[in-house]
């Protein structure tokens, strides 16, 4: 997968972009890619983050070494690191899906707060009328749905008018967000608080932690998520279908694929996995939704899918890091008075740089050839 | 409803149209002209958001509304510049470079203006009216329409002169086939990028001049993520004006009314919560990317880079 030709899921894996001649080249030139195309524009980002914490008068060693500290480097960091990585997994396997799929679903904000409010209605009331299990299970079904049902208009509008994704499912997402807050305002709104909010899960209710830690086994479903998104989309015949529309909508219609129908399968499945990220995070953690609460993680999960190029196993380890950013970036805010808002342009250039990796690796195999 | 149809209701209703279809009406002129030469400009959030930040703070600064405007388009055209460069000379994709851009813009202007103002926000004064003798004191109409800044009239001078650039001109016809057939322009020895650079950068400047409108005259103040999708709906606007400045326009009043029905609810004392409120204006978009989503065309080589000689 490269950034510059669109989303072209047959150059998406590796193995499979490596052809006849490249297999001889030799190991230090492929050590060379990994450095352009993942490791450099790593580093990179930090740098030009570095210079604008300058600019502000923030020490960029402090800063990046409270982060470390923080999130990797104490016990409590870690758990509360490995915990903040199931919703974005989650999040990471809907991405996978629709980018893998040619399909641009940049509603995931909208879809993830849609189904964290109905599992964090839903969850509360349920308890003591269904089994322990059958309440996360119906929390985490009814998000999906709900993530699902929120991409509707955008998904026909595409796959029947050809209306172009990217703005419906932003618009969509503009007003998920305000919707989940009037919800939690005016329908779900815990009669027994003053603060605007839903009833509160109970913690024993919620997803068990594993073993002695505070981790949520939100952890693990988010890793079985991504996992099988992954092995659905490179290995499965409905994967190859779906990869196949993203490739060449025209040239599936010829194999005799509904693409209209493959497309909406595609905004489902997406937005569905959005809302269970929504799910783990309210069923594992939080227990409730307060009003206009909104992580925004949809968009700044992106850069990450790109980085991993669509490949699930990639993205978990990026998944990991990017976790302890954030863990370790909201504890410095409040130490160190950097706002959170620095994280928005850690992702930034990242995106640019991960770009400009892709540009110098095209040139160089351009000339390679 | 009787309560709500009252004098003051209308005038700041429309008062509230106008105000708000400004910052929307240059965002959607400068996407269109993007998306005539083949950009498909999602940074235009950012850049919006980059001009209401530097357009607010060289106001601030200097005391003079002017110098914010210039600022405004600096500001934008800055960021354009990184587009120009990423997604037009090196040809990356648009739609991840946009996002970046929208996000990177995002948090470098609320981390600057955290760490300039902390948590305060300081008003401008209120801006000079034109006040056009006999016109400005009619009744509802009279201060809404006559007595706005002048770079409301500006922007409408723009409609005109930009239909005209598209119909008439060669430049017009280069931005077209840019957009349209970009190989063709290269072999009749046009130069793509170049158009599609200074397309970009126009972009950058109008959206940049509505986002200090924004945070000048519309607000008085800057608040970090202020634009909220203002340029997004300046992207669908572009999108649904099939190329001609007239429909931005007449679209942009009507989004500039749905977003002004939310304060002029306000004003009213209505108890609908304001999730609600602030929710019409995307439910306006949606609604009408529904019924004509259909008619939307869109230039043949849009969101795609050109390359001399690729495939």
């Amino acid at each position: 997968m490269t950034i510059q030709d669109d989303m072209n899921p047959v150059s998406a894996d590796p193995e499979t972009n490596v052809d006849g001649i490249a297999r001889t080249v030799t190991e230090r030139s492929a050590l060379q890619r990994v450095l352009t195309l993942t490791v450099g524009p790593i580093l990179a980002a930090f740098l030009l983050s570095a210079l604008i914490l300058m600019l502000v008068g923030v020490n960029p060693l402090t800063y990046y070494g409270y982060i470390l500290e923080r999130s990797l480097f104490s016990g409590l960091g870690l758990q509360q690191t490995a915990t903040r990585m199931a919703p974005l997994l989650f999040l990471c396997a809907s991405l996978i899906i629709a980018f893998r799929a040619g399909i641009w679903n940049l509603g995931t904000d909208g879809q993830f707060l849609l189904g964290a409010v109905i599992s964090a209605a839903s969850a509360p009331l349920l308890v003591g009328v269904l089994p322990g299990w059958a309440v996360l299970l119906a929390g985490f079904v009814l998000a999906a749905l709900v993530g699902a049902v929120w991409s509707l208009i955008p998904a026909l509008l595409k796959a029947y008018q050809g209306v172009n994704e990217i703005i419906t499912t932003l618009m969509m997402s503009f007003l998920g967000v305000l919707l989940a807050s009037t919800l939690v305002k005016l329908v779900f709104r815990d009669p027994e608080t003053t603060v605007p909010q839903t009833r509160t899960l109970p913690v024993e209710d919620r997803l068990p932690r594993l073993f002695d830690t505070s981790i949520s086994s939100g952890l693990i479903w988010g890793l079985i998520a991504v996992l099988a998104v992954h092995l659905m989309m490179t290995r499965t015949a409905f994967g190859l279908r779906l990869r196949m529309v993203g490739a060449n909508p025209l040239a599936a219609t010829h194999a005799g694929l509904s693409v209209p129908l493959l497309t909406l399968a595609t905004f489902g499945l997406s937005a569905g996995f959005a809302g269970l990220a929504g799910a783990s995070e309210i069923l594992g953690v939080a227990g409730n939704v307060r009003a206009n609460w909104n992580p925004a993680y949809g968009l700044m999960v992106i850069p990450l899918v790109f980085l991993a190029r669509f490949n699930g196993v990639g993205a978990i380890v990026l998944v990991f890091f990017y976790s302890a950013l954030m863990i370790g970036s909201e504890s410095a805010a409040r130490r160190l008075g950097v706002p959170q808002d620095f994280t928005l342009v850690l992702v930034a250039s990242l995106l640019i740089c991960l770009g400009l990796g892709e540009y110098i690796d095209h040139h160089k195999r351009k000339k390679e050839r | 409803m009787s309560g709500l149809l009252t004098e003051a209701f209308l005038s700041s209703l429309l008062t509230g149209a106008i105000v708000a279809a400004i910052p929307i009406l240059l965002a959607g002129l400068g996407e269109q002209m993007s998306e005539k030469a083949g950009v498909l400009n999602i940074g235009i959030e950012g850049m919006m958001l980059m001009g209401a930040y530097v357009g607010f703070l060289v106001a601030f600064e200097t005391n003079s509304l002017w110098l914010g405007f210039l600022g405004g388009i600096l500001g934008g055209v800055l960021t354009a510049i990184v587009m120009a460069v990423l997604c037009v000379r090196l040809g990356l994709n648009q739609i991840v470079i946009g996002i970046g851009l929208t996000l990177g813009v995002e948090g470098l202007t609320a981390l600057l203006h955290h760490f300039q103002f902390s948590r305060t926000y300081p008003r401008l004064p209120a801006p000079e009216r034109l006040n056009i003798p006999g016109l400005t004191d009619l009744p509802v109409i009279g201060p809404s329409l006559f007595g706005r800044h002048l770079i409301v009239y500006l922007a409408l001078i723009a409609v005109v002169v930009l239909a005209y650039l598209y119909r008439r001109t060669n430049l017009g016809m280069t931005l077209s086939a840019a957009g349209e057939r970009p190989a063709a322009l290269d072999v009749a020895g046009g130069n793509v990028l170049g158009i599609r650079v200074v397309a970009v950068l126009f972009t950058g400047a109008m959206a940049g001049l509505g986002g200090a409108y924004l945070a000048n005259i519309g607000a008085g103040l800057f608040i970090p993520f202020m634009t909220g999708g203002a340029g997004f709906i300046g992207i669908v606007l572009a999108m649904l004006a099939r190329g001609r400045p007239l429909w931005v326009l007449i679209g942009s009043l009507i989004f500039g009314a749905a977003l002004s029905l939310t304060t002029a609810l306000q004003v009213a004392g209505s108890n609908i919560p304001t999730d609600v409120i602030q929710m019409l204006p995307f439910a306006a978009v949606m609604l009408v990317l529904v019924l004509f989503g259909r008619r939307a065309k869109l230039p043949a080589a849009l969101g795609a880079a050109y390359e001399r000689g690729a495939r």
